[in-house]
């Protein structure tokens, strides 16, 4: 609470871009309802670490950009809590948040040069002359912009805007930067050079980064976690490996990345074999989510780089799971082959990733798919 | 604008296609008023009419109440038109759909119906004094005065201010506001710094359309005002329908006309008056685009 | 330990109290309320005159009328004066938008395909009557059109309110073309149109809608014009709105209130058209 308080002044008299210290952002409870069927955001706990990089991923409608204006103070809760550092910030309105924000089409002030755009935080803060000069000075130094400052922003391409609408979020040393889909707008090279460039400014400014996107490889790219969002709530929080290795249920295993998907029906957590079709698996504990229980669907998932592809059963390791297979398609992807398969009877539709060399394999032909049982995931639907 | 798409022949039969219009202003428009500014010279040539309009004593009188009147009614079409343009860029579609429609009644209400109701408005002991007296107000007097003539005059260029501060502020982006007050500015100071700046061109192209269209009306001053405090487009009629001083009334004529011309040609190099006009005729049906 | 002391602030803040939290953006009471004031000083005039139709026959006009009668509406159907000028005002009208959207709509076309900065001057041209003062325009007219001899005459007023009906054309057919996708007109060529059989089956269909607008604003000005009328009547030739000016300035005829309810009926009725034109397409 002092901290926050104090942040004006202390943040100015530091005059430091690289601060290295964030703030640590918690939801309680967090809900926003605009009365319909469901609340937009429903009853999110959180917890973002002081310098963490925290990604709010999920499909278009899960709530997650709705979030971010509740921390920003665009909206206003239904209920629950917005804490920066311990403070309950939910009465405080935006301009008294002192947060950066960076949006998605910029949003430059179209009428004001490019220094303007990045002095603005600091004339808003009644920062001194000189020092508002050095400052937008190191700033577009770090965004790579010197030598613009006297241009317009319609005079600048759209990467080179949002490098200004960077400089203009970070100046004035916010303690957390939000991002809502800061990159949405960009064509993919320039995507890949800013998400760089991001996470390069992230390091060298400390604070904490809180980004929106619906991209799941943006998400994987950046984040030291990812909180991934469906419809309003969280699903599942986890820093990247730990969401694309260990998904908890259906719908994360989906979103990120390719998976062979089993539909099982209601499982016992406890059963040490799940049967689907004829097949019979051995199931691994540590594989089997925490939320699989038996009152709830569960769902096999194998991620296509864990499968393997025999001719016939005589050739599947006695430790594997197997199921039969057809092939539909083969498509070269430079160092590797995918394998479009029919699964079982149902005929499922399945992948599997081979060695780029292995060429013994035809269209319509009659195969076994196999994995060790640690390579795949028990989840709940 | 799409370039060419016709085969090559294509220009001489475009050039052709304007030759009515151009005909129809022509004999219309063009030459009646160059007539007009020739006749204003008189025969032999000379100033004499222009130095007239300086030293008659009477034309300079009612110029300077015209514009005096003008600004008026341009400054108080700003104040109240600014709060409902922004008022209809903020409303829910249906709503916008409403105000837009009531921007549109005086606009297309006959011209001569209208005058007629704000004489019944205005009259002594009529509606609007009576509206007055509620407050406690009763020496101000409506009926064949220039505050009369004021209030009836704002009402119908309003839409000629409200309709480009529209088009203008409608095309501002509001996330610009919410950006300033993320980076630390007030509403209000975010209003300020950023959204005021951007409806500039709107606010200029509004106040030239309303002023230069203020100096010329001529119905609403004959109906409601009195002889004692007539208008310039009153002094033109005058010098040639009654007086049939076809050269003063042509030398009156060119001097507002010259003045009026600068300030469109002002308003025009600044996003314009004629793109204001576009928008009520664009805007075809009352319901509006929302 | 910092950790802990947010931990009991939160304990503490736990039951919910009630926080007097202010909607961002919402829009102020001032302005809803300065918004609806200026929507009734708007309207006001319109909705004064639509019952002054009603009122009894007085040389005084008050409001709100102290009788309710039709005599009003019997007198203007009956006076030759009043029912003529109307029928007049209508014929100048439909000639003066016949005219106006015709040349107004090639001239259009014209500009539509013309490169360069000539056509952009040509067009400015076309404009000047709209930001002519109408007492400037209507006594350079009268003093030309004595000489030509089309005062208090047809031909007249026809083209004298086509010419100031035209920019409105020009202005709705000009952005009905620019919505228009010209490689339209290159698939007709290279089907076998000629330009005028393009311009017949592809872009005349396609700008209908622009003409039948820009038309109809033509009318109504014209049906609304007071000043130049009031200039070249003679009178044999009186439109409906200079015979209202006439009764309110040369002899007071308490019709006017009738004839007021009347325009204000017509004209809203013309302009709502366009509306219920598209109603009935979209059900």
């Amino acid at each position: 609470m002092t901290q926050l308080s104090q942040s004006n002044s202390e943040t100015f008299a530091a005059a430091s871009l690289a601060a290295k210290s964030g703030t640590e952002v918690r939801l309680e409870g967090v809900t926003k309802d605009f009365g319909l069927a469901k609340p937009a955001v429903d009853d999110i706990t959180l917890r973002i670490e002081p310098g963490e990089f925290m990604t709010l991923l999920g499909p278009s409608g899960s709530g997650k950009t709705t979030t971010l204006n509740l921390i920003a103070g665009f909206e206003v809760l239904t209920k629950g809590q917005v804490l920066l550092n311990g403070q309950d910030v939910g009465a405080l309105p935006p301009h008294k948040r002192n947060l950066g924000m960076l949006f998605q089409n910029y949003a430059l002030f179209p009428h004001m040069s490019v220094y303007d755009n990045v002095a603005y935080p600091l004339r808003e803060r009644k920062t001194a002359k000189d020092e508002i000069q050095r400052r937008v000075g190191e700033v577009l130094e770090l965004v790579q912009l010197v030598g613009r400052d006297k241009h317009l922003p319609k005079q600048l391409s759209g990467g080179q805007q949002q490098r200004v609408a960077l400089a203009r979020a970070i100046v004035f040393n916010p303690k957390v930067l939000l991002l809502d889909e800061p990159l949405g707008a960009l064509d993919r090279n320039l995507r890949g050079a800013l998400q760089l460039e991001i996470r390069r400014i992230h390091r060298e400014v400390g604070s904490t980064f809180v980004f929106v996107t619906h991209d799941q490889d943006e998400a994987m790219n950046l984040s030291d976690r990812i909180a991934l969002f469906n419809e309003g709530e969280i699903e599942q929080v986890g820093a990247p490996e730990e969401l694309y290795a260990r998904p908890e249920t259906l719908f994360t295993a989906k979103f990120l990345g390719d998976s062979n998907v089993f539909h099982l029906g209601k499982v016992s957590p406890i059963d040490n074999a799940v049967a689907w079709e004829d097949e019979r698996w051995a199931v691994d504990a540590n594989t089997v989510s925490p939320k699989v229980a038996s009152d709830r669907g569960s769902a096999l998932v194998v991620r296509p780089e864990g499968v393997s592809v025999s001719k016939n059963r005589s050739e599947v390791p006695p430790d594997a799971n197997a199921v039969k297979a057809t092939i539909l398609d083969i498509e070269y992807l430079g160092s590797y082959r995918t394998l479009v398969l029919a699964l079982g009877d149902a005929r499922l539709n399945g992948r599997a990733r081979i060695d780029a060399q292995s060429s013994d394999f035809s269209l319509g032909e009659e195969v076994v798919a196999w994995w060790r049982p640690y390579r795949q995931r028990l989840v709940a639907e | 604008m799409t370039q060419l798409s016709l085969p090559r022949r294509a220009p001489n039969l475009s050039w052709l296609l304007l030759v009515p219009a151009v005909a129809l202003m022509a004999g219309v428009v063009y030459v009646p008023l160059i007539q007009s500014a020739v006749r204003s010279f008189g025969d032999p040539p000379s100033l004499q009419e222009y130095a007239d309009l300086f030293s008659d004593g009477i034309t300079m009188t009612v110029f300077w109440r015209t514009l005096g009147s003008a600004v008026v009614v341009t400054l108080v079409t700003l104040v109240l038109g600014y709060p409902y343009a922004y008022m209809m860029t903020r409303a829910s579609a249906r709503v916008r759909g409403l105000l837009m429609t009531v921007v549109l009644v005086p606009f297309w209400t006959s011209a001569m119906a209208r005058n007629f109701a704000w004489l019944i408005l205005l009259e002594r002991n009529g509606p609007v004094d009576r509206i007055f007296q509620f407050f406690g107000i009763h020496d101000v007097v409506f009926y064949q005065t220039t505050t009369g003539v004021t209030i009836a005059m704002t009402q119908v260029m309003l839409p000629f201010m409200v309709l480009p501060l529209y088009s203008a502020l409608a095309g501002i982006d509001r996330k610009l506001l919410l950006a300033a007050q993320g980076l630390g500015s007030t509403p209000v100071k975010a209003f300020w710094k950023v959204f005021w700046p951007l409806s500039k061109v709107g606010v200029m192209s509004g106040l030239v359309l309303v002023f230069t269209l203020s100096m010329g009306f001529y119905i609403t001053p004959a109906l409601l005002g009195s002889p004692q405090n007539s208008m310039i487009a009153q002094l033109i009629s005058q010098r040639a329908t009654q007086l049939l001083d076809f050269a003063a009334a042509g030398a009156l004529g060119t001097f507002v006309l010259i003045v009026t011309l600068v300030l469109v040609g002002m308003a025009n190099s600044q996003g314009g008056s004629i793109s204001a006009i576009s928008v009520v005729v664009n805007t075809d049906s009352p319901k509006g685009n929302g | 330990m910092a950790a802990t002391l947010g931990e009991t602030r939160t304990a503490q803040a736990a039951p919910p109290k009630k926080l007097k939290i202010k909607p961002v953006d919402a829009i102020p009471l001032w302005l809803r309320t300065l918004a609806a004031i200026v929507g009734v000083y708007f309207i006001l005039p319109t909705f004064i005159v639509i019952p002054m139709g009603f009122g009894g026959a007085t040389t005084t006009f008050k409001f709100p009328p102290e009788e309710f009668s039709v005599k009003l509406f019997e007198n203007f159907f009956t006076n030759p004066a009043w029912i003529g000028s109307l029928g007049k005002s209508a014929l100048v009208g439909v000639l003066a938008a016949l005219v106006a959207s015709t040349f107004g709509t090639a001239a259009a076309v014209g500009l539509h395909f013309l490169p360069g900065r000539l056509p952009t001057l040509v067009r400015t041209l076309l404009m000047i009557p709209l930001v002519t003062p109408s007492i400037i325009l209507a006594v350079s007219i009268y003093v030309s059109f004595l000489q030509w001899h089309l005062t208090g005459s047809l031909p007249g007023y026809v083209v004298a309110h086509a010419a100031i009906g035209l920019p409105y054309v020009l202005v709705s057919v000009t952005a009905a073309l620019s919505s228009f996708d010209s490689t339209l007109l290159r698939a007709s060529a290279s089907l076998g149109a000629s330009p005028w059989r393009s311009f017949v089956t592809v872009t005349a269909p396609l700008i209908s809608k622009g003409i039948g607008t820009g038309a109809l604003f033509a009318f109504v000005t014209s049906f609304d014009e007071v000043v130049i009328a009031l200039y070249l009547r003679s009178p044999m030739f009186q439109t409906l709105p200079v015979q209202m000016y006439n009764s309110v300035t040369v002899e007071i005829d308490s019709t006017i209130a009738a004839s007021s309810s009347l325009m204000v009926i017509i004209v809203s009725l013309i302009l709502f058209i366009p509306q219920f034109a598209r109603a009935k397409k979209t059900s």
